[in-house]
């Protein structure tokens, strides 16, 4: 009786364990459906690569190249760059800021160098940060100084949870350090007080215009451009961009994941999807979508469209990634110190 | 364990699920693959951090703080669902109107609705530019990105759990109890204080503590209406997920297992209050 009851136990968890882990083959090579692509990417480029991906197939057709399928996936970028260290098999990623991407490359899945595998620093379009106000300015914002203005709230999200808010943090940070001369002890207290009117601390950029934009929160949202266009598109006569003095040039970059692409025997396609984004269509697309094209010839076109007078700088006069991490957003470091006390 | 099993079994003569051996093989299994492994788990990621270090990340200004936030709006939210609850529980067992069906259904829509979007809905409701948060802020309240709305956004989530615990056992509650105590001249609060709420008050406790312990871990409702600011309103599975986005696994799992540990002690304080108590009704 005892015996029989063990074996039944012992049975029906080794099946019930057969059922849980045998889910999980591999059934993603399916031949006959030709390639597919995997363009792990984050939220507000959803609109521009769906476009893309059409222009691409064509493309890829048009050189003699077999079947493709190109399927797309969105969300927070750092939280994009996780999914993929953790076995989202993207062919290739299209994130927010290169250090998302060393993220990926630390866990081994990409190989070093990537940074220079492809024109720019591997960044095929740019954007940067402006602030987006409600129809009248009533507050009267026209630079970074305007927005530690007593009564003037701000809404930003957090940059230790945001990739992009990591932009917006520097370009304060880089208008108030020319302001002043290099002070660094005054440019954290410039920051200080800056933060001190942030009233919602978003986990996310979408989440942060989502406060703004829908919530009514805040007379100021320091935003990508591209989302603020994206803003004002949707909410014509509602919004009015503002573009500060100094800012910084956002660098969302794209690599190939190597290691997944080989197993998948899309390198080639992988490469040839990545390096095609640099062509002038594609330029002229991206521009169309808001970002800033690389290109210089094409980025004129839209000279309309953009404040080509903006001074600004670039995550290399910070150090680059790694070093920018390390002095401003890792724990205890000069983010933490502003909201110390 | 097994005796009582057995007795059951030969005074109904009948099984309705085939075999001790096959449920209990089906139960260690989810229990094993969907609880104690990813527990586990969080052990053993957490335990690559030496206790130096892990006593840093759980003892941090933020986690600190980050823990207050979420145990005090999840215990004032537990109250007023406890509250709340019983008098919810109260109407639909014993009053009869018509919806009185759909009002039932209703209550469980927290548990259906995804969090994310009860949040964003709250929010926008109880922003001071929302519906409900204008009239608040007329009065000078703010209720959104406060700890107001925190605490309101896991008033929602647990709202099911007190009225789930406590509709059977008012159902079952023998009206003649009452009866009895008006006729031997107890007032109504009388009543109400000394013999129906001790009948309540087990189920009532297991409500509240499934509440709170799901107001300590909810997320996906808070971090909308929550401002996010640290040291006010940062909750601390926000700052599990700082760290996971900073790829600090080890960091996430420890403060993780802090609030696990707090989770699991509660509940095992409120299940020994019930259990004593039960003694002692039974005495």
């Amino acid at each position: 009786m005892k015996k029989g009851i063990l074996a039944g136990v012992l049975g029906t968890v080794m099946a019930a364990s057969v059922i849980f882990t045998g889910c999980g083959g591999d059934s993603s090579k399916d031949e006959s459906a030709g390639l597919e692509l995997l363009n792990v990417s984050y939220d507000p480029t959803r609109e521009f690569y769906a476009k893309y991906n059409e222009m691409f197939m064509e493309h890829w057709k048009g050189e003699g190249g077999e079947d493709i399928q190109i399927t797309q996936s969105h969300g927070g970028s750092g939280s994009q760059a996780r999914s993929v260290i953790e076995g989202n098999e993207a062919d290739v990623v299209t994130l927010a800021l290169a250090h998302d991407i060393t993220a990926i490359e630390n866990s081994g899945l990409i190989e070093e160098g990537w940074l220079d595998e492809f024109d720019k620093e591997s960044s095929p379009y740019t954007s940067t940060i402006v602030f987006l106000v409600r129809k009248g300015n009533e507050k009267n914002i026209k630079d970074w100084d305007d927005l530690v203005k007593d009564g003037v709230e701000v809404i930003t999200p957090n940059p230790k949870t945001s990739g992009g808010a990591c932009w917006n943090f520097l370009a304060a940070w880089a208008y108030e350090q020319e302001q002043n001369g290099g002070d660094e002890e005054a440019t954290k207290k410039f920051m200080k007080k800056l933060f001190e009117n942030v009233l919602v601390l978003d986990s996310g950029a979408r989440g942060a215009t989502n406060t703004f934009v829908e919530n009514g929160q805040g007379d100021v949202l320091i935003a990508w451009e591209n989302e603020a266009y994206l803003s004002m598109e949707e909410y014509p006569d509602e919004y009015e961009m503002v573009t500060p003095s100094v800012s910084i040039l956002a660098q969302p970059s794209v690599a190939v994941v190597d290691d997944y692409a080989k197993d998948h025997g899309t390198e080639e396609a992988s490469k040839a999807y990545l390096e095609y984004l640099y062509s002038e269509d594609a330029q002229r697309l991206a521009g169309e979508h808001y970002y800033r094209p690389s290109d210089e010839t094409v980025l004129q076109e839209f000279s309309d469209q953009f404040d080509l007078d903006m001074n600004l700088v670039t995550i290399e006069d910070f150090g680059g990634w790694d070093e920018a991490y390390e002095t401003y957003f890792d724990d205890g470091a000069i983010f933490d110190e502003i909201y110390s006390e | 364990m097994e005796q009582q099993i057995v007795k059951v079994k030969n005074k109904k003569g009948v099984r309705v699920i085939p075999g001790f051996g096959i449920s209990m093989g089906v139960t260690l299994a989810m229990l094993g693959c969907l609880v104690l492994i990813p527990l586990a788990s969080i052990f053993l990621s957490a335990s690559q951090l030496k206790p130096g270090e892990f006593i840093d990340v759980v003892t941090s200004r933020q986690v600190v703080s980050g823990y207050a936030v979420s145990l005090s709006c999840a215990f004032l939210a537990a109250v007023v669902n406890a509250a709340f609850g019983i008098v919810l529980a109260w109407v639909l067992v014993r009053y009869d109107f018509p919806g009185k069906r759909l009002m039932d259904g209703l209550i469980e829509l927290p548990f259906a609705l995804p969090t994310a979007v009860a949040g964003i809905s709250l929010t926008y409701l109880y922003s001071d530019q929302g519906w409900i948060g204008s009239i608040f802020a007329k009065i000078g309240v703010d209720i959104a990105y406060t700890r107001i709305g925190i605490t309101i956004a896991m008033v929602f989530v647990g709202m099911p759990f007190v009225v789930r615990a406590v509709q059977p056992v008012l159902e079952k509650l023998d009206r003649q109890y009452e009866e009895a105590a008006r006729m031997l001249g107890a007032s109504k609060l009388y009543t109400f204080f000394r013999v129906i709420l001790p009948e309540l008050f087990p189920a009532l406790l297991a409500g509240f503590g499934l509440a709170f312990a799901r107001g300590i871990g909810e997320y996906g409702s808070v971090v909308f209406i929550a401002g996010n600011i640290p040291y006010k309103t940062q909750i601390a599975p926000l700052l599990i997920m700082t760290k996971l986005e900073q790829y600090k696994y080890a960091d996430a799992t420890a403060i993780a297992l802090v609030l696990l540990v707090i989770s699991f002690l509660l509940m095992f304080v409120i299940n020994s209050i019930q259990i004593y108590m039960q003694r002692f009704s039974k005495a």
